[in-house]
């Protein structure tokens, strides 16, 4: 059977994405759940900040990495400039609202068997499907 | 370990969890906004390889719990911080639906979309600074949401 390398290279950054969340939980008894972290740094409270800026610059930098070694890694999609600026408003309030996203509830929620995180990470799937069938595959 | 040594690690960890993130979206394929509305798009092509981030994310992260929460804490900090709630509510599916409604129109959700602004491409800033105005207003809305879900 020949598998696709895409899906290999998936599961290779899955492990990788599992790694760190596992960091994360493990050494600093934390959810690797990006909304939640970037949640934090809008609302600041003392002896809370330091951590989630150093992650997201971590982020930064491995991107950096990222965008230097890997050609191909990065591409923003075709949808208008107008049209991701709404998907910006309702990504950042639904994840508020919903708790989390794709770290937060489909990899560290799940991971744990959590009901809620199971349930949030159907609902924004399906949403996702939905949305993509009714605008016709919108930035593909 | 002195208080100071601790958030010393406990940054470090950070910083270094941060970085193998941002390393595992690149390599599989979720910071690239096509691809994930292509896996989004179960009715016209699916694209299922973002099932595999998703599987080998889980995979790693379920053994790692199952040992990690036999430790009495974590090694840097005083104890675990994770949801313990198992309830289902409508704010977290009127949450989840609104963020995936988002996510299919851009194809970013928000790691991806701060991993990407080392492209330096409008879309990405746009994006990263859109969603972050909506949760810092849904954070100041916060009783009227509320309020709005009870009498819904």
């Amino acid at each position: 059977m020949n598998i696709p390398m895409d899906w290999i290279r998936a599961l290779e950054g899955g492990a990788l994405i599992g790694l760190s969340a596992s960091l994360m939980l493990g050494l600093n008894g934390r959810v690797m759940g990006i909304s939640g972290i970037l949640g934090g740094l809008l609302s600041p409270t003392a002896g809370d900040v330091a951590w989630r800026a150093l992650f997201v610059a971590g982020i930064v930098g491995g991107g950096l990495i990222a965008l230097a070694t890997m050609p191909g890694a990065f591409s923003a999609g075709t949808a208008s400039i107008g049209l991701v600026v709404l998907a910006g408003l309702l990504v950042g309030v639904g994840t508020r609202v919903g708790n989390g996203c794709t770290s937060g509830h489909g990899v560290c929620g799940i991971s744990r068997f959590s009901p809620r995180s199971v349930a949030a990470t159907l609902t924004f799937i399906g949403a996702g499907a939905i949305t993509v069938l009714l605008t016709g595959g919108g930035a593909s | 370990m002195t208080p100071r040594t601790r958030a010393w690690a406990e940054g470090g960890v950070a910083l270094l969890s941060g970085v193998i993130f941002a390393l595992g979206l690149a390599v599989s394929g979720m910071t690239q906004a096509e691809k994930v509305v292509g896996f989004l798009n179960f009715f016209r092509g699916w694209d299922p390889s973002l099932m595999f981030v998703m599987g080998g994310a889980i995979a790693v992260h379920a053994v790692a719990w199952r040992l990690i929460k036999r430790r009495p804490s974590p090694l840097f900090s005083a104890r675990f911080l994770v949801p313990t709630r198992r309830d289902l509510d409508a704010r977290l599916l009127i949450g989840a639906a609104i963020f995936g409604v988002g996510w299919g129109l851009g194809g970013f959700c928000p790691g991806p979309g701060l991993a990407s602004l080392v492209t330096g491409t409008p879309t990405a800033l746009a994006f990263m600074v859109a969603m972050l105005v909506g949760s810092f207003g849904a954070s100041k809305a916060e009783p009227a949401i509320t309020r709005a879900l009870q009498r819904a």
